[in-house]
């Protein structure tokens, strides 16, 4: 299966990756390359076949809603990259 | 010269020498060797030998564990408090984790001794440990070759006695893989056994951590460390532990060992072919029962793995926005040029591919096609094997279809490289346990072998890999490392 260059870009978009005008053609082929060994799924039929989304078929566990976790604020900030007034800093992005 | 695990901890009781002494030997050998394989990534000289002090006073009381101030290597996918957790990437250049890993916890609390935090292919997603921000790592046996991936640091340090032991994460053979390639033995649990909390998630259906080292007998060791139920990872089974070394030296005259006939087939090289029939021969002497068995769906979990793998990695890796955690990039002009300049800059390559496959495949339109599909076609793999081990106790296979490749010769075939995996997939599809151990060489590399358990049945594998150990030294050879 060959995926267009426009396709690439969209996929990249969806993945919030910015991929430059002079790396797409590569990533078109090698992504092309890599749905061709996906084409190989479609010669075996599966009507019926429950989809498989965990080894053990296990459903998600359930806790108490009670309190388990102890604030660690200072020791959170410690390790922040960048930090004033006890607030994380982040850059301006909403206008 | 090979010393395990067993011998150093039998060293330790007898006094023969101290945790800082074997901790600060280990130490001198990787600031030796370190710059040429670059296996580890941090290298904590003086946590270790702030731990290796404390594990000599516990052990001069006459307590502590069977590994306590026994120096490993962690693979740098288990977070570490206080330590570097970077997984390979630029993306987590700065991260430091302010807790430590279910399994870096349980290692601690036997009193073990961490030398450092080793390399690996960036976010675990490589079978050639090139696809590191911190460079390639070199095959002990030849520095020219790859030793294997994701685990490949872990596996190269344990090849080259930079360390007696080392952990690995195995999503789809990065801890089996690297064992082969690098002449140790490695071990991927059943799904669920030990605890995922703490190590940085790529695929969260399919991700295991298991321990390197050069016997079975240490893999026991470290292993039973590592399991347990865990609340705090809600993939973590609800199973009891069962002692892994009690059944090491049982007789295995009499259990059926499967050969499926699929992974013999074509795309096999020869030479490894040979080596794993010796070793069959091997277990044939040691009472074993050989029976043909057949895993007909075998031939689609590449397929399948690389739709699945990359549609969990695209969505755990979305945690990566420039915000939460780790590398952002400069002076943002919105938040859409925050996220993806963020994550194109922070990502190597393959995690992109990985990431935009992941995509496609959950994408509107594509799901069906793609990702249900993979899922429906992943319940036929598992049903193989759940009716192979009707008929066996164990399955034997090659690990890996060829011995360690040169550095750079697949670095341009993705696809190539995937294939790679064909031996070891299956097994992370189905959630079931494997362990590769030394077989053989072929062109002077050593060639692995692959034992296959049921569901929890890990003590089975352990026994037969002792067993052949007991009767075999090839895992007792060691690389000339200059």
């Amino acid at each position: 299966m060959t995926l267009k260059i426009e396709e690439v870009q969209s996929i990249a978009h969806l993945a919030r990756l910015q991929i430059n005008d002079t790396d797409v053609e590569q990533y078109t082929s090698e992504l092309s390359k890599i749905l061709d060994v996906f084409e190989q799924m479609k010669t075996h039929g599966t009507t019926g076949i429950l989809p498989m989304a965990h080894p053990m078929d296990a459903t998600q566990r359930l806790r108490p809603d009670v309190v388990s976790e102890t604030s660690q604020r200072e020791k959170f900030q410690a390790i922040a990259p960048d930090v004033e007034q006890h607030l994380y800093r982040v850059p301006k992005v909403i206008e | 010269m090979t010393t395990t695990i067993k011998q150093l901890q039998q060293g330790l009781v007898q006094k023969q020498f101290s945790s800082v002494e074997i901790t600060q030997d280990y130490l001198n050998k990787i600031n030796q060797h370190n710059a040429e394989i670059n296996c580890f990534i941090s290298v904590t000289d003086e946590l270790a030998l702030q731990q290796a002090l404390e594990a000599d006073t516990v052990l001069a009381n006459g307590k502590g564990s069977v590994l306590t101030g026994i120096p490993i290597a962690h693979k740098d996918i288990f977070c570490t408090d206080g330590v570097k957790t970077s997984c390979g990437s630029k993306m987590l250049d700065n991260f430091i984790a302010p807790y430590n890993a279910t399994v870096i916890e349980k290692f601690n609390q036997s009193g073990t001794v961490m030398l450092g935090k080793t390399n690996l292919d960036e976010f675990a997603m490589g079978s050639s440990n090139e696809n590191s921000f911190y460079g390639s790592v070199g095959n002990p046996w030849d520095i020219s070759r790859v030793p294997g991936g994701s685990s490949g640091g872990s596996a190269a340090a344990v090849a080259a006695r930079l360390a007696p032991g080392a952990t690995g994460t195995d999503t789809g053979g990065s801890i089996r893989q690297p064992a082969a390639l690098c002449g140790i033995t490695g071990i991927k649990p059943t799904y669920g056994r030990v605890s995922r909390y703490g190590i940085v998630a790529f695929g969260s259906s399919l991700e295991q951590a298991g321990p390197f080292a050069h016997t079975a007998e240490d893999c026991a060791l470290l292993l039973q460390s590592m399991s347990g139920f865990d609340p705090r990872d809600s993939t973590s089974a609800d199973q009891a532990v069962p002692d892994f070394s009690i059944d090491l030296n049982n007789d295995i005259a009499g259990i059926k060992i499967g050969l499926p006939k699929e992974f013999f087939a074509d795309g096999l090289d020869t030479d490894i072919a040979k080596v794993i029939e010796s070793a069959i021969t091997e277990f044939q002497k040691l009472g074993a029962e050989i029976v043909d068995i057949s895993l007909p769906n075998m031939g689609l979990s590449i397929p399948v793995y690389y739709v699945v793998a990359p549609a969990e990695c695209s969505s755990n890796l979305s945690r990566m926005d420039g915000v939460r955690f780790g590398y952002q990039c400069d002076n943002p002009v919105d938040l859409e040029d925050l996220y993806k300049r963020s994550r194109s800059e922070g990502f190597g390559d393959e995690v992109k591919r990985r990431i935009m496959i992941g995509t496609y495949a959950l994408s509107a339109g594509y799901y069906d096609a793609y990702y249900l599909k993979a899922q429906q076609l992943r319940r036929l793999i598992k049903q193989d094997y759940v009716k192979a081990f009707e008929q066996v106790d164990v399955i034997l296979c090659p690990t890996t279809p060829e011995v360690a490749f040169k550095r750079g010769a697949k670095t341009d075939d993705p696809v190539n490289m995937y294939l790679q995996d064909i031996y070891t997939l299956s097994l992370n599809l189905a959630g079931l346990p494997g362990m590769s151990i030394p077989a053989g060489f072929s062109q002077a590399m050593p060639v692995g072998l692959q034992l296959i358990g049921n569901y929890f049945e890990e003590p089975k594998i352990l026994n037969a890999a002792h067993k052949f150990q007991q009767v075999t030294d090839w895992h007792l050879q060691a690389p000339e490392v200059k």
